[in-house]
């Protein structure tokens, strides 16, 4: 297994949008490395020829009717916001993307 | 951020002298359903800001989707319709990347295991030829927010201050249909792009899945595109543009495409594997975002929402509700009406097909119904920026009155020129055509004798031109229907004058 | 009278509210009595809503005085972990990220908590998000467990377990992602079920982990619980994994209590080394009280299960690093700008906030998740866990083949000190050890009080696993346990718990 490097963990805080201290991803290297290690013992089962299950419940096709349903106003839909203009949600400038 | 709007460009013919394009399109389409894709808000264009939103749809902690029925049944449809094959069993999946007008930060969306996959879509070409597109697969998601940027220059992104966003639109069932590479299009790509988005549109219209306006943003076109030398069949590298949202643009960005790329090649250069935005305006793409790792989106099957298994029946009673395909319906009714290929285009280009079909069907003939769905009321569309369906339907005039208004002509109770004065006065929506020719006092003269009275006045009043017809110049004869006509007030069968003139003066 | 009140099992409040002898406005102010006595101590609650309570007592006491129909918990006063949605309070989930925030709607459970007519005492504080096994990662600081004060109350319900024990609530709501509704149990002396996956709604839950989420009924009784279970039940269309069918009769099951005739399987793998000497002494013990009640007793192994215990931290932070992903300064909640750039970007905003705003174990298994899901690691960890997965419910699938019931101890260790698994991640994950299995399986567990461990004096608890919807199960098998247990010691066991003030536990 790959050994977990300070960069990587650097770019998966990236990828998660979390801005880690100096200090934090230091102790999170570490700390993932023994973790890891642990959790890559999934590898070690007979799982060569098993179906992965994502769902503990063999429910399929639950679907609503095409109906409507009421929706928040406004107000409440707003009431958390940080900020609002123009009963829309005020958000900081968007750097591009697609 | 400066950014270039201009690059160099290679003449396209220049371009596909050297180079054969690979085409890729994926395109998104709204449908048209009451509701969102998991959630009961209304799923309509517009509206007051924030409105249709629910602790669902504005991925409030906590919230959970449950999927639409109708947009499953859309996308089966969909997929029947483009021969695909529909999955026995697929999952939604999580395509996760942050984005502030994503509510969840993941877009539900299917990944590995689409409803729909392997299918292909024949567009005809204008010179008759009929080109294959195999389409890859179409699959269901969501829609996400709209945002307004505030305090740039241009309200564009690029130097905006902060942005405002509204979640109206955060959830609409979307269908996204992506082509295979389509290859050996060769100078027929640009054409193909845009016959294929537009075939593409004709189909979810007729079955009703979309109401598929791409000015409004309910069908939505990226275009991918790359180029490989000629007599290679390995593919270059490819840039996918965004936002062409018209069919010319389609065609137009292809074109541009190519041009661009091969120049670079041409120069040597290489082709960097980005995201590009077709600018409308100025006819050229401009470069996004490179594509890198930040381009994992992390899938994993979504656990909110339980496996999608169509049973084999409910897929074939879907595919039993399929409309014939727009392309054989056109043919079928050109024959049907006996138009020429002309007049089938313009009538499929004005959107009067179903009209003109229900008119025929109410008992008009094919020609009338085209004459009067294509005439006045097809100006005044056009000036308003709408079409004869639409205003119509809004004048409260429909296929009923072409019927009635053909046969008071038919009828010999109006000619032509009579005819077209009562339906600018229905389309002024003052009535039947009957209540219309009522009010304006328009009947063509049935009383015999007061014609042959009219006609001997003005054999008598022109002496010359009776000399002429006697001649045997029966051409002359228009010139006296005129002169009875004028003395009947316009209210006189133009052809029942016109055997009378030339029997007196035979 | 008083003391009465709260240390009565909500069955017998029902049965008094419903004869008329006291009302809910009664005892409702009793308990908000005992939490301002209390709770200073403890710290279960993030959030008592004294008022909203009272209101909701007079109104069911009113409804009762009119005649009404009302439901067998009507006037029992509850508390609610702070991770489901209730209008007019906050949720927080524990976390900074989302203080203060009150949200405009409501989780299913909620709603038919109120409908029953109980009314909510408060929201009980919980570990970060639900990551925790004894609320220390609370970003509002740890609940205390009122047999020592100096230990964890579990987690991450430590807030729910710990009212249930010191009498704050006769009922509580938990969330059990991989054992926070049994595990606090077990460490309190009181009683928990995770029912099976789909039973209860998770609308409006605040969602840890989608695909092993379950919510379930606390209290101190296995007859509480079950009263609880049947409110909180049921199909919910808002919830696409909900199970459309009838709610096991649990009620029923628990009042009858019989196991006689039932085949009970000890999983071998859940017992013996790793497991503290007290906690298996309890354990065996309860196992020989059922084969004296007239159940047959067998020995299964779940080889797999060895492996859940990774899956899990593969399965949990892979789903949890996705759904923790709204938490972006946007819409609700907080948002911190970063320190030193002049015009920040939405992008800049949003992890600033998320630094800020999670504390470092939810931060933690977000970037574990974000490692796991990514393109490459993807087949190895996750895809690889899911496989796991199958392997662990197919072992359950064999057991329960062999055995209507599964049984092991809860926990492998009584509670522990604070701080004495804070630095070691892998240390504290190894609580679960027992708790896991049926997360993964989608199958119903139940912890109860099988005795005070005799090397520390603190509670042990025993767990009983059914197959799915088959809960009433673990309400027949509990039962009897309870009766035969309660008829050993003489007493509940929280009786024998520490005295917390002028309040003493003479029930
Ligand atoms: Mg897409
Ligand atoms: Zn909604």
């Amino acid at each position: 297994m790959a050994e977990l490097t300070r960069a990587d963990v650097a770019h998966l805080a990236a990828l998660a949008r979390i801005e880690l201290s100096d200090h934090e991803l230091e102790t999170m290297v570490g700390e993932l490395g023994i973790i890891l290690e642990s959790v890559a013992t999934v590898q070690n089962a007979p799982i060569a020829d098993v179906e992965p299950m994502s769902h503990p419940m063999p429910l399929v096709n639950v679907t609503r009717p095409d109906v409507r349903r009421p929706s928040l106003t406004a107000q409440q839909a707003l009431a958390g916001a940080p900020e609002q203009d123009q009963q829309r949600f005020s958000v900081p400038r968007i750097l591009e993307q697609d | 951020m400066s950014r270039p709007t201009t690059e160099a460009t290679l003449p396209f013919e220049v371009a596909l002298a050297s180079y054969d394009p690979v085409l890729g399109l994926e395109v998104h389409v709204e449908l048209g359903t009451q509701t969102k894709m998991f959630c009961g808000c209304a799923a309509v264009f517009g509206g007051e800001p924030n409105a249709q939103v629910c602790p669902v749809c504005l991925g409030l902690p906590g919230a959970l989707p449950v999927v639409n029925e109708k947009a499953v049944e859309s996308a089966i449809r969909i997929g029947l319709a483009l021969d695909c094959q529909i999955a026995s069993w697929c999952r939604f999946a999580r395509k996760n990347y942050f984005y502030p007008d994503m509510p969840k930060n993941f877009q539900t969306s299917q990944y590995d295991e689409p409803i729909a996959f392997g299918g292909h879509l024949d567009v005809e070409l204008e010179d008759g030829s009929t080109y294959r597109v195999e389409i890859e697969r179409a699959h269901m998601e969501e829609d996400t927010g709209k945002s307004s940027h505030v305090g740039g220059a241009t309200g564009r992104i690029h130097g905006a201050t902060h942005s405002l966003v509204d979640y109206n639109r955060a959830g609409i069932p979307l269908i996204e249909i992506v082509t295979k590479p389509m290859t050996g299009a060769g100078e027929r790509a640009p054409e193909i792009a845009r016959a294929y988005v537009a075939t593409l549109r004709d189909l979810l219209k007729a079955l009703g899945v979309s109401d598929v306006k791409m000015e409004q943003g309910s069908m939505r076109c990226d275009v991918n595109l790359s180029l490989m030398p000629k007599g290679s069949t390995t593919f270059g590298t490819r840039t996918e543009t965004k936002n062409v949202n018209s069919l010319r643009s389609v065609e137009r960005a292809v074109r541009y495409e190519v041009g661009r790329q091969a120049a670079i090649l041409a120069a040597g250069g290489t082709i960097t594997q980005e995201t590009r935005h077709w600018h409308e305006d100025t006819g050229v793409t401009t470069s996004g975002r490179e594509k890198s790792d930040a381009d994992d989106y992390r899938y994993f099957p979504e656990p909110d929402l339980v496996p999608v298994a169509p049973s084999a029946e409910y897929v074939e009673a879907l595919r039993a509700t399929l409309p014939e395909p727009p392309a054989a319906r056109r043919r079928r009714l050109q024959a049907q009406w006996g138009y020429s290929d002309l007049e089938m285009r313009d009538v499929v280009n004005a959107a009067l097909v179903d009209l003109i079909e229900q008119t025929v069907g109410a008992g008009a003939s094919a020609a009338g119904a085209r004459k009067w769905w294509s005439g006045e009321i097809a100006r005044r569309a056009n000036d308003a920026g709408s079409d004869v369906p639409t205003l119509a339907a809004s004048i409260g005039v429909g296929p009923a009155e072409v019927v009635e208004l053909e046969s008071l002509v038919t009828g010999g109770r109006l000619n032509d020129s009579m005819a077209r004065a009562v339906w600018e006065g229905v389309l002024a929506g003052e009535g039947t055509p009957t209540v219309v020719a009522d009010a304006r006092g328009l009947q063509l003269v049935q009383d015999s004798g007061a014609l042959e009275a009219a006609v001997d006045r003005v054999i008598e009043a022109n002496p010359e031109v009776a000399q002429k017809i006697r001649d045997g110049k029966a051409q002359a004869a228009g010139a006296l229907i005129g002169q009875v006509m004028k003395e009947l007030k316009g209210q006189a069968d133009a052809a029942a004058a016109r055997e009378l003139i030339l029997a007196k003066l035979a | 009278m008083t003391n009465e009140l709260i240390t009565s099992s909500a069955s017998e409040l029902a049965a008094r509210l419903a004869a008329g002898e006291i009302s809910s406005v009664e005892v409702t102010q009793a308990h908000l009595e005992r939490t301002a006595q209390v709770d200073p101590a403890i710290h279960a609650y993030l959030h008592v809503d004294a008022e909203g309570a009272l209101a909701a007592a007079r109104a069911v006491d009113a409804r009762r005085a009119a005649g009404d129909q009302l439901s067998v918990l009507a006037g029992v006063p509850i508390a609610v972990k702070d991770v489901m949605t209730a209008t007019g309070m906050p949720t927080t989930c524990g976390s900074k990220i989302l203080q203060g925030w009150v949200p405009p709607y409501e989780s299913t459970v909620v709603t038919r908590i109120k409908a029953a007519g109980m009314p909510i005492l408060g929201k009980t504080n919980m570990d970060e998000f639900a990551m925790g096994s004894s609320t220390e990662h609370s970003a509002y600081g740890p609940t205390r467990n009122p047999w020592d004060l100096e230990r964890i109350p579990g987690g991450s319900g430590g807030g729910s377990s710990s009212v249930l024990a010191s009498f704050q609530a006769p009922l509580a709501t938990g969330t059990d992602t991989g054992g926070s509704i049994r595990q606090p149990a077990a460490v309190t002396g009181t009683v928990g079920t995770k029912p099976t996956y789909g039973g209860v709604s998770r609308y409006g839950l605040v969602a840890l982990a989608s695909s092993l989420d379950q919510a379930g009924p606390c209290g101190r009784t296995v007859l509480d619980t079950a009263l609880l279970h049947e409110v909180m039940a049921g199909h919910d269309p808002m919830d696409s994994t909900s199970i459309n069918a009838p709610v096991p009769a649990v009620v029923e099951a628990a009042r009858r209590a019989d196991v006689s005739g039932m085949r009970i399987g000890i999983v071998r793998e859940l017992t013996g080394s790793g497991f503290q000497a007290g906690v298996q002494q309890r354990f065996d013990e309860a196992v020989q009280h059922l084969r004296d009640a007239g159940a047959e007793v067998v020995e299964v192994s779940c080889p797999s299960f060895t492996y859940a215990l990774a899956a899990y931290y593969l399965i949990l932070p892979s789903e949890a690093s996705s759904n923790l992903a709204k938490f972006d300064a946007m819409r609700f909640g907080l948002r911190v700008l970063p320190e030193g750039i002049g015009d920040p970007s939405a992008e800049q905003v949003m992890a600033a906030t998320r630094d800020a705003g999670f504390g470092d174990e939810v931060k933690r298994r977000i970037i574990l998740g974000t490692y796991a899901l990514s393109s490459g690691y993807y087949d190895a960890y996750y895809g690889s866990a899911q496989k796991v997965r199958r392997l662990i419910a197919d072992d359950f699938a064999a057991a329960f083949e062999r055995a209507d019931v599964l049984v092991s101890p809860t926990a492998p260790t009584t509670a522990f000190r604070f701080g004495d698994k804070l630095d070691d991640p892998m240390a504290m994950y190894l609580n679960d050890i027992a708790t896991i299995p049926a997360n993964l399986a989608g199958v119903p567990g139940m912890s109860l009080p099988s005795g005070l461990a005799p090397e520390d004096g603190l509670p042990v608890g025993f767990q009983i696993l059914a197959p799915a919807m088959q809960d009433q199960r673990l309400y027949a098998v509990g039962a009897a346990l309870e009766a035969r247990l309660l008829h050993a010691w003489g007493a509940p066991l929280l009786a024998c718990a520490p005295t917390l003030n002028a309040v003493g536990q003479e029930a």
